[in-house]
């Protein structure tokens, strides 16, 4: 998330109602020695419960702490895509969660009242999850919650804020503040999704390095009835908010999200006043009735950490990495991280994973981080020019734009969060030639397809919990390695729509081995048992 | 890999290059420099390379008066 200019929204703006969870003392503050777990999660937003309930559903116990004892303060995070979806839907609650929000994917840029460019996220069809939905961040930890309630393999502890971290080699002492005091947590692993202000990181001394931006905006979230598409609408210089961008898009409840740009040097306290964001807002929407129901100021940084694994604390989502909202990349990212190292935990701690496992959390999700703070850079340079020659050059492309092809595709409003693709050591590199929209260290795109009871659905539903094999009929039955899920496409599975060999070029014969994050870690045109052992041990960090 | 060309290309340089200025004619200096930024995007997507776009650069970066300095 930004980071707030001041302290959040002023104490006249309304706010929704909250949730609110009650702090619980825990067996662990009456023992003699401290309590010891094998996954200790701190924070309990996005980033971590995703985490936790990955953790539980592969069997690994996971204490959860949050400071707070309540959610909904904001809207925050709004935009949700398509691998969070099929993270969350692999947890169980994707469904639930596409009901909820507002489905979109279509995005229309403007400069002055003139299209400039438009997008369609997901062109094509055969995807059980759209590219994006539009739902409240407090919408979202609302049922990730209640699905981490549903899991006895979860301990999710309010008002536990963690004040005190000693490393060992072996583990981690944690000291936790309640409302009862303070007691000690031992655990073997901890993973730090505490957010942009992370204690854990300022325990450990770690910094930031990266560029922090003079850029100043207002986020105003109103609740307002209007008969607008359901699509990502954002201005240039339009004629209501002149010089500056604007960007507006909707959330389920009549709720709509309005980002205006305001400059470096607006005072951010005269800004969030309520009468002030009223005029601004006026001066958009005209006559249309609206209410406030959420004001925030921001700026931003682009930074991440050095580092995402400190001996056994692993730093997930903004206190690792930090980016402009533009495009989304932040809590996307942060899910991803989660989902990343999950499995990877429950596999060491279940005896299972190998000694590069742990690090390969590093490699892949740095990568991730620097792509997502360079796409984020660049929009943001194009958003908020900071000189006369790079906006003249940003208005250059803006101007070409209706009359060119070339200078549509550099209309940079944000690039909006996809799945990295990781160069990861855990991939077996390919030995075959392979086209299609599957790659290597990226979760394998998603397809129709039919089990054999004629029973229809997605080929991600399939893929889990553990590592996969997926073979194209060609009348044999590989003998894929021990705990490796087999699926012969054409016999367990059908792809009618041939959708599934288009995206990943099958062909009888073709063998793809998944790992349990549902990444592509190795492929081959012929199966072969013992390269099959190698790359599922590869996989697993040996 | 492809090279940025400073050979002469065109038969009649001058022409070319009166063109150009010709472009500039009754703009303010605002306008110039947007007209030159539209014509700089539009040459290099026509060259559509990003070694010889970066060459380019690195030339007209170096012949600058800063260039020195850079």
């Amino acid at each position: 998330m930004p980071g707030p200019v001041s302290a959040g929204p002023s104490a006249s703006t309304p706010r929704r109602a909250l949730f609110s969870y009650a702090y619980r003392r825990s067996r662990d503050q009456d023992r003699r020695e401290p309590a010891r777990h094998p996954v200790v999660v701190v924070g309990a937003g996005p980033v971590g419960l995703t985490a936790a309930i990955d953790l539980a559903l592969r069997g690994v116990p996971v204490v959860l702490l949050d400071d707070s004892d309540h959610i909904g303060e904001g809207s925050r995070g709004i935009c949700h895509a398509k691998r969070s979806l099929e993270i969350w839907d692999r947890l169980g609650v994707g469904e639930a969660l596409v009901a909820q929000g507002v489905t979109w994917q279509l995005g229309r840029v403007f400069r002055g009242e003139e299209l400039a460019y438009s997008f369609d996220l997901l062109p094509e069809r055969g995807h059980k999850m759209p590219a994006f939905i539009n739902l409240q961040q407090y919408l979202l930890e609302k049922t990730l919650i209640d699905r981490a309630a549903t899991l006895t393999g979860i301990d999710l502890r309010w008002r536990n804020r963690v004040v005190g971290l000693d490393a060992h080699d072996d583990g981690v002492r944690l000291t936790i503040d309640t409302p009862d005091g303070r007691y000690p947590l031992d655990a073997e692993w901890v993973i730090a999704a505490d957010g942009g202000h992370s204690t854990l990181r300022d325990l450990l001394g770690l910094k930031f390095s990266g560029v922090a931006f003079a850029e100043q905006f207002l986020i105003a979230d109103i609740r307002m009835e209007a008969d607008l598409p359901t699509e990502r609408r954002f201005w240039f210089d339009p004629p209501f908010h002149s010089g500056q961008s604007a960007l507006m898009h909707r959330q389920p409840g009549n709720v709509w999200r309005i980002d205006l740009q305001l400059g470096p040097d607006a005072d951010a306290e005269e800004e969030q006043k309520p009468e002030r964001v009223v005029a601004r807002l006026k001066r958009m929407l005209g006559d249309r009735a609206f209410v406030l129901e959420w004001v925030s100021v921001y700026r931003f940084h682009c930074r991440r950490i050095d580092r995402f694994v400190h001996g056994r604390v692993i730093f997930a989502g903004d206190s690792a990495h930090q980016v402009s909202p533009f495009g989304a990349r932040g809590g996307n990212s942060g899910v991803q991280d989660a989902e990343n190292i999950a499995w990877k935990l429950a596999a060491l701690l279940q005896g299972r994973g190998g000694p590069k496992l742990i690090a390969s959390y590093d490699i892949e999700r740095t990568q991730a981080a620097d792509e997502n703070i360079a796409h984020s850079t660049r929009s943001t340079d194009f958003i908020a020019p900071h000189s006369a020659a790079k906006r003249t050059l940003r208005n250059a492309v803006l101007a070409l734009a209706p009359h060119a092809g070339f200078a549509r595709r550099m209309v940079n409003s944000g690039r909006l969060s996809t799945a990295t693709v990781h160069d990861s050591p855990l991939s077996t590199p390919d030995e075959d030639d392979f086209a299609g929209a599957a790659r290597l260290g990226a979760p394998l795109p998603d397809a129709p397809v039919c089990d054999r009871n004629g029973r229809e659905g997605f080929l991600l539903e399939h893929l889990q919990p553990g590592f996969g094999l997926i073979y194209i009929d060609d009348g044999a039955r590989p003998a894929s390695p021990a705990g490796v899920g087999l699926h012969v496409i054409g016999a367990d599975l059908y792809d009618d729509a041939g959708l599934l060999a288009e995206r990943l070029d099958g062909r009888p014969g073709s063998a793809y081995l998944v790992r349990p994050d549902q990444h592509l870690c190795a492929r081959w045109r012929r199966f072969d048992t013992g390269k099959a052992v190698a790359a599922l041990a590869r996989a697993n960090g040996f | 890999m492809a090279q940025l060309i400073t050979e002469s290309q065109f038969p009649e340089p001058d022409a070319a290059y009166h063109a150009l200025v010709q472009a500039h004619r009754g703009l303010s200096e605002p306008e110039s420099a947007a007209l030159n930024a539209r014509l700089a995007l539009i040459l290099a997507n026509h060259i559509g390379d990003q070694k010889v776009l970066e060459q380019a650069i690195a030339l007209a970066s170096a012949t600058g008066p800063n260039a020195a300095a850079r």
